[in-house]
């Protein structure tokens, strides 16, 4: 009777699930916008950052743009590229969307891609960080940052503020290179020297890396975790006793992520990163997302849910200066857009579609009793130099 | 597929007639694939999902071919899915040959790295073949992460450019082609194994699955057969890996991934072992499911999976299926037939117990 | 060196402590238990409350971070687990994944998807300086804990009643009933007891590994490597198997950071080819 009531599940299920999407005729009113997020899995914060962000501004803005109402289908891809591409096929296909959005990690970016070039749509790319993605279709925007962007700061301040001796330890992938890379290019062209870790992604001690580090006696350590890492990282690396061995901690924001940095307690003060949004950024703009995000999420925003803000704004924006005009005429309209965010003035780079924006060093200082990265320098309108290096 | 030379009292004309027997089609099995097949027209916003369920599936068929049939527990069956998958796009990147060919290459390799890692798992029980499949699988995805320069590594191998189907079908957006091309393969293999379960070959595994020493008392080469069985459930698995590869015309890490190995373990048991449908069955329904609660609560649509198998095992799926396979085994054996043979091997779907 | 040597069996033993309620249940009860790693979670999480929300020291959280999941465990075991024991062991995997899959996506829901912390108390925080080694307290502060553990618990199983008699329920339950032993009990106790030390392994071991509803997951790997490698049939294997892996672990990342990731997995797979029932497991 088993495999019988299997069998009439499967059919069930085929008749409800299967049938249950026709493409209804007013998908011509209604502009439907894709979110593939990772909502389960190692990376769902990511997740849950940008979908509260993206229902905020949703909330705030309004879901009728240019005469049109904006349909938000939130979609789990489970962290899996293959099901990220056929999350976003089917969107396209089946659901008509007028823009796919999202994206945490890089090869779920690149999976999409050329997708997007296929049938012109729009991919805003709201999270993932390494630098080649926009190159791999015509139709991408990113509205988040790109390592390279975020590192080349640091890896100046640092040889600005007498660090001869740096070793650099990053999550071996995508991003992780990215962060190394532009970091060793940029400090030893400065004068100094570099040493180079690289970490596995499933890593749960990172005792022997630490050690190795203790050993090289460094001016600083620069690291780069994937966001979510960088807390079990902060305590290791203070139950080492690195932070009073003369060592400076330095890194991209990502490993004193806003999300995450208020419980790592007092031994992430003093860490020296540089990013492009800080929850405690100085404008009227930004406290009152701050304060409007808390209020509808319950967590305080990080630099992701920046991302998902401002994909959605440069949709909302785009929308309205082409009137429906289809995806190759809103990837246009993005291109160029320039407005004030919640991280300070930014634009999207005509040329590579990837954001130009002010890159902040900051320094984990407590806030009114909590934790909280303190901008101290502003290095204004940064491009990604990977690709600003290639079209010079 | 015959193997008859080794088995001697295939001769002796009861066992040749119940093996002529169970090869015959019969009508559900008929049903199942002509609803697979009227899906195509009847369901042309689907195809998308209905192929990487045509692919779970095969997958899931090729390990039931080891664990069903042979009663090896593998945790690691990702690495001949992702080794068939990189070979496969790796093939259409560099060469941009037929599809086909990319699957004889997918089929080839995993095969091979089969046979080789078949002899680590010739020793040892249950666990300890499922943590050396394990290990094997763990180790590959490692290789491949670090060989990024051939593989991509973790942003995945860029700019497989796939060519039409024996030179005449492309692939489209709609997924069409895709889904076809996959259902066609699966189907191809899926009579292949099934005619090959009810061989001599696959009699004398199920009787090293069932009693190893008695297999080997009578004559079986227990270690050759389990060898053979691997090695062709590895082949299977890169064909599935090469159909996701060439339809998805992208390939990352996740193909050889942890959680793709319990995937089609969990896709498989919830369908069944030891039937071959099991697998198909399983795909559809896990990945229907999946997909319906994932868009009903895209964050917690992991609860109700988790629900919905704590209900299968305390519905007493075993008691059920054995009832099933009863009544499925009578009616085939018809009123002549009897019982059928003494120890013909009922389709206990697991292998764990001891 | 000495100091690799000595983060190596600090993570070692946080393995065995996470794993020992596993080889119990697995070895001893011979249950495929796939949700382990929840209870584990369960404790870390107990610890993560108390002390974040209601200002209890580290210390005092421990013991709830056992009788917890402890709980849990048993009553999960008196209305579902029980009804299993006889099962094939598919069926206790999927049985034991499906309950993960629930505890994942329910303390999701509960708590939140980023990571939650422990907040140690100062002195446990930081290193000293021993005879030349640098020795970090927290992991010495494990190494005590689980050495006291791991004394205990051979001693109760070998040499107290309630050992011998759970010894007898698992080698024949339809004599040891015969005998007066209640056997039903003895597996609950058992259960409830390998769940307890899982949410104290948890607890301990969230300022290493991290703590996030996705623990169980991404754990069961490691929990399942230490049971094997060390063999079921006892406790000693699975001990000396945790420190061997963490000792190898540790020490491959540091001497050959581009191996590292190869390390255990290689030796997993070498100890299981070479002796299949586990590296310290008598010969049946």
């Amino acid at each position: 009777m088993h495999r019988r009531t299997l069998l009439a599940l499967a059919a069930g299920l085929a008749a409800a699930g299967l049938a249950g999407t026709t493409p209804g005729a007013r998908a011509q009113e209604t502009f439907k916008i894709g979110l593939i997020l990772p909502m389960t899995g190692a990376s769902a914060s990511t997740g849950r950052q940008i979908e509260a962000a993206v229902k905020l501004y949703i909330a705030q803005n309004g879901d009728t743009v240019a005469g049109r109402k904006v349909q938000l289908i939130v979609k789990d891809d489970t962290g899996v590229a293959d099901v990220t591409k056929r999350l976003a096929q089917e969107l396209i296909v089946n659901e008509k969307v007028g823009a796919v959005a999202g994206f945490g990690l890089t090869p779920l970016a690149l999976s999409v891609a050329p997708l997007a070039t296929q049938a012109k749509v729009p991919q805003v790319v709201m999270a993932a960080a390494t630098a080649t993605i926009t190159e791999a279709s015509p139709f991408i925007v990113r509205t988040s940052f790109t390592l390279p962007q975020a590192t080349q700061p640091m890896a100046e301040w640092a040889s600005a503020n007498g660090m001869k001796k740096v070793v650099t330890l990053v999550t071996d992938y995508g991003p992780g290179i990215d962060a190394e890379k532009t970091f060793t290019a940029t400090f030893t062209k400065a004068g100094g020297t570099v040493e180079n870790l690289r970490v596995p992604l499933a890593n749960p001690d990172f005792s022997p890396f630490l050690q190795k580090v203790a050993d090289a006696k460094p001016d600083a350590l620069f690291v780069f975790v994937p966001s979510g890492y960088g807390a079990q990282f902060m305590r290791q690396f203070t139950e080492r006793g690195l932070d009073k061995s003369g060592i400076k901690l330095i890194g991209t924001g990502d490993v004193t992520d806003d999300d995450l940095l208020n419980g790592m307690g007092d031994a992430a003060l003093g860490v020296v990163t540089s990013h492009h949004y800080s929850a405690v950024h100085d404008s009227a703009e930004n406290k009152a997302f701050v304060a409007a995000f808390k209020k509808t999420a319950g967590f305080r925003p990080n630099f992701m849910g920046v991302g998902g803000y401002d994909g959605m704004h440069v949709i909302y924006e785009g929308l309205k200066k082409t009137n429906g005009a289809g995806g190759e005429a809103l990837v246009n309209a993005i291109k160029g857009m320039a407005w004030t965010s919640v991280r300070g003035p930014v634009s999207i780079d005509p040329q590579t579609r990837d954001i130009i924006q002010n890159v902040y060093i900051r320094k984990v200082e407590k806030v009114d009793g909590e934790l909280y990265n303190v901008e101290f320098a502003t290095i204004p309108n940064v491009k990604d130099p990977v690709k600003a290096a290639k079209a010079n | 597929m015959s193997h008859a030379s080794a088995d001697s009292f295939v001769q002796s004309g009861i066992v040749a007639r119940t093996l002529a027997r169970r090869g015959r089609w019969r009508v559900p099995e008929i049903l199942f694939w002509l609803a697979a097949l009227a899906s195509i027209w009847l369901l042309p916003d689907r195809h998308l999902i209905l192929n990487e369920i045509a692919i779970i599936g095969l997958f899931a068929v090729s390990l039931d071919l080891i664990l069903g049939y042979a009663g090896i527990v593998s945790l690691g069956h990702a690495a001949f899915f992702g080794l068939g998958a990189y070979t496969a796009g790796l093939i259409a990147k560099h060469f941009a040959l037929d599809p086909v060919i990319g699957l004889v290459g997918a089929a080839a390799t995993a095969a091979a790295l089969g046979w080789v890692t078949s002899f680590l798992v010739l020793r040892g029980a249950d666990l300890t073949r499922l943590m050396v499949t394990l290990g094997v699988a763990l180790i590959l995805a490692e290789v491949a992460n670090q060989m990024a320069w051939l593989t991509g590594g973790a942003d995945g191998l860029q700019g497989v450019i796939m060519p039409a189907i024996l030179g005449r079908f492309e692939f489209d957006i709609f997924g069409t082609t895709a889904y076809v091309y996959s259902l066609v393969v699966t189907f191809v293999l899926f009579v292949i194994a099934r005619r090959i379960v009810v061989s001599p070959f696959g009699l004398s595994l199920r009787a090293i699955r069932d009693n190893s020493l008695r297999a080997r008392a009578v004559g079986i080469p227990v270690n050759a057969r389990l060898i053979a069985v691997y090695t062709l459930s590895a082949a299977y698995a890169g064909v599935a890996g090469a159909l996701l590869a060439q339809t998805t015309q992208f390939v990352s890490l996740d193909v050889i991934a942890f959680h793709r190995s319990a995937d089609v373990l969990l896709v498989l048991v919830i369908g069944g072992t030891g039937y071959l449908y099991g697998g198909l069955v399983g795909a559809v329904v896990f990945k229907l499911l999946q997909d319906m609660l994932a868009s009903i609560t895209p964050q917690y649509w992991l609860f109700w999976i988790g629900l919905i198998l704590i209900i299968l095992v305390l519905a007493d799926r075993d008691r059920l299926t054995a009832r099933l396979t009863a009544a499925w085994r009578a009616r085939a054996t018809g009123p002549a037939g009897g019982a059928g043979p003494a120890g013909g091997p009922h389709a206990t779907p697991a292998s764990g117990e001891r | 060196m000495l100091t690799i040597l000595f983060d190596g069996v600090a993570y070692g033993m946080l393995l065995f402590v996470l794993a020992c309620g596993l080889a119990i249940t697995l070895g001893l009860m011979n249950f495929v238990n796939l949700a382990h790693g929840a209870f584990a979670m369960a404790g870390g999480y107990v610890t993560a409350i108390l002390i974040n929300r209601w200002g209890l020291p580290f210390l005092a959280t421990l013991p709830f971070a056992f009788l917890v999941p402890a709980a849990i465990g048993l009553v999960l075991e008196r209305t579902l687990y029980v009804r299993l024991y006889h099962r094939n062991h598919l069926d206790q995997v999927l049985f034991s994944i499906g309950l993960v899959f629930m505890a994942v996506a329910a303390v999701d829901w509960t708590m939140g998807s980023q990571q939650q912390f422990v907040t140690l108390p100062s002195w446990l925080k930081g290193r000293v300086d021993i005879l030349g080694v640098q020795v970090g307290l927290y992991r010495s502060f494990i190494i005590v804990v689980c050495s006291v553990l791991v004394v205990a618990l051979q001693l109760v199983l070998a040499k107290t009643r309630f050992g011998s008699r759970l010894r007898a329920a698992v080698d024949d339950p339809r004599v040891a009933r015969g005998l007066g032993i209640n056997v039903s009990a003895i597996f609950a106790i058992t259960f409830a007891f390998g769940s307890g030390l899982a949410g104290l392994g948890g607890a301990l071991g969230a300022e290493i590994l991290g703590l996030d509803p996705t623990f169980p997951l991404k754990f069961m790997i490691y929990f399942l490597i230490v049971v094997t490698v060390g063999g079921t049939t006892s406790l000693t294997g699975p001990f000396l198997a945790s420190i061997l892996l963490g000792v190898a672990d540790v020490a491959g990342k540091y001497y050959v950071p581009s191996f590292g990731a190869f390390v255990i997995y290689s030796l997993m797979i070498v100890v299981l080819v070479l002796r299949p029932q586990g590296l310290f497991a008598r010969a049946r």
